[in-house]
């Protein structure tokens, strides 16, 4: 009995020290990063593209709008293809294919980003400068390598949610004529609707905070992009390069810089959670 | 006397498995068939060849024929849904979809493309619901989520799903084994509203539901049918010893 006791003990105290970890990040990015806010001003923060540490301007909209451009842009490829090749691996495909092809999928998270980075600098930015013009390190090729980064995420997410969908629905409705596609689009879908949002979640989350692999194809440069061809700053590259030689307030407005990042995602996850809620508890209120 | 769905030397395996022996069997339309049999023999199996659903399953072999008006549905020219779309099915569990009660019941209808304008799919959505006695109860609810209905409901609004795209069968996979007796009573009087129109065929494990409600009904066991004929017959006087112990509760 004492054992036990001693044992839940010892295993509140793991779970709590995990817990801790999250409140002391949080913290400390606050703590270090809110004052350099205060002091610039929110609107001279948030609201300006003029990033010139050493003068003393902290402007850091160009990078929101980077984070933000490159990850709506890896979000449509990702979801496009991930959502794609889950209801093919659901719905269409023979048990022995799905397989082979889930786990190769799932195998892309193991990847690690630097390689991603790699290929995306050597192969993917020439072709776009070749092909469309403009520097190459843009927004489009830091969206599609993060696009094919989150696929695994969301394609391996949408399949538990889509497999999880009880089989009777499927029957009911191929049994009143409906094809296959019907079937899925019309009732699959809707069935597995907050699982599919949580997919989207966890690639969105993933999308933005990715680093290495968008410093490497995305060109860095300061200030605003203006269109998909126009190299890119987001909040984490910005973080990760200034980092090793910044100090005072310039490594403060890093830890801002931080700070707005954690903003951002947790913004998003609660608004893409309410939706998710919302429609779950349409779906599975029973 | 004439007949809307015969069977003809039909056999079905799963994969090496034979489900289904030599099943001949010939269904009278515009009244209720009841197929009995103690579990694993094969009814539901049946029941899913008169949709063609069991090609739902991978490993399904089906030889033999089945004649819907002397039309071989596994002829190569069929049209899959719209088979489905003549022989519906009501399920052992209901099973409306997670959409609104509305939505259940306009489903067939988008599907099959049936009706264009709305004030159209309304009039279907409400003569179905009509023709399953939910429409007193739901007329105001229509946007409810249907999974938030009872039981019996979520099994009427199934039938009213199917009444809706105006099919010539209704195949029930033993439809009342998730309701209660009362429940049970409803959806049976529902049924023999239904076969004025209808040709239903029902699989049922329970033998007074099929003594109630059908005017035919054959015994099945181990894959065969062994005995079809009136309903009365093979309850009151059956011509075959294995028939009989089901019927007088020997097994099953």
């Amino acid at each position: 009995m004492k054992k036990e006791k001693i044992i839940s003990l010892v295993l509140l105290l793991m779970a709590l020290s995990a817990i801790s970890s999250l409140a002391v990040i949080t913290f400390f990015i606050f703590h270090e990063g809110l004052p350099i806010i205060f002091k610039v001003g929110l609107g001279g923060f948030l609201l300006s593209d003029q990033w010139y540490p050493t003068e003393g301007s902290f402007g850091i909209l160009g990078m929101i709008v980077g984070s933000l451009a490159v990850t709506a842009g890896a979000l449509i490829i990702g979801v496009v293809f991930g959502l794609g090749c889950a209801v093919l691996l659901t719905q269409f495909c023979p048990p022995r294919l799905v397989a082979i092809i889930k786990p190769s999928i799932e195998l892309l998270a193991g990847i690690p980003s630097v390689v991603y980075g790699f290929i995306g600098v050597s192969i993917l930015v020439p072709f776009i400068r070749d092909s469309f013009g403009g520097p190459g390190l843009s927004v489009l090729a830091a969206s599609i390598v993060l696009g094919v980064m989150v696929l695994p995420t969301i394609t391996s997410i949408s399949v538990d949610a889509l497999q999880a969908v009880p089989r009777t629905y499927r029957e009911g409705s191929i049994a009143l004529g409906a094809t296959e596609w019907q079937t899925t689009h019309m009732v699959i879908f809707k069935a597995a609707r907050s699982g599919i949002v949580a997919a989207v979640i966890l690639g969105m989350g993933r999308a933005i905070g990715e680093t290495m692999a968008v410093i490497m194809v995305a060109g860095n440069p300061i200030g605003m992009p203006h269109g998909l061809l126009d190299p890119v700053r987001t909040l984490t590259s910005n973080i990760a390069l200034e980092m090793g030689y910044s100090a005072g307030d310039h490594r403060k407005a890093l830890f801002a810089t931080g700070v707005v990042l954690f903003v951002i995602i947790m913004i998003l996850n609660t608004i893409a959670l309410a939706v998710s809620r919302r429609r779950a508890g349409k779906v599975l209120a029973q | 006397m004439t007949v809307k769905i015969r069977s003809e030397n039909l056999n079905l395996f799963y994969g090496q498995f034979h489900a289904l022996m030599d099943v001949n069997i010939a269904i009278k339309p515009q009244a209720i068939t009841a197929i009995i049999g103690p579990s694993g023999c094969g009814k539901s199996t049946l029941l899913r060849c008169f949709n063609r659903l069991n090609e739902l399953i991978p490993t399904v072999r089906t030889t033999g024929r089945i004649l819907l008006d002397d039309h071989d549905i596994f002829a190569p020219d069929t049209d899959l849904p719209r088979l489905r779309k003549r022989v519906g099915m009501v399920f052992q569990r209901p099973n409306p979809f997670p959409l609104s009660v509305f939505d259940n019941v306009a489903y067939g209808l988008r599907v099959h493309a049936m009706r264009s304008s709305r004030a159209e799919v309304e009039a279907v959505v409400e003569s179905s619901l009509r023709a399953t006695m939910l429409w007193d109860a739901l007329k105001d609810r229509l946007t409810l989520p249907a999974l938030e209905l009872s039981a019996e409901q979520q099994q009427r609004l199934c039938i009213s799903r199917l009444v809706a795209v105006e099919p010539e069968v209704l195949l029930m996979d033993e439809p009342c084994s998730t309701l209660d007796p009362g429940a049970t009573e409803h959806v049976e009087e529902l049924m023999r509203t239904l076969a004025r129109q209808y040709t239903i065929i029902i699989v049922t494990h329970n033998m007074q539901q099929a003594a109630r409600v059908s005017a035919e009904t054959g015994f099945m066991l181990l894959g065969q049918l062994i005995e079809f004929g009136p309903t009365r017959a093979i309850f009151t006087n059956p011509s075959d010893r294995r028939t009989e112990d089901y019927v007088t509760g020997r097994y099953g």
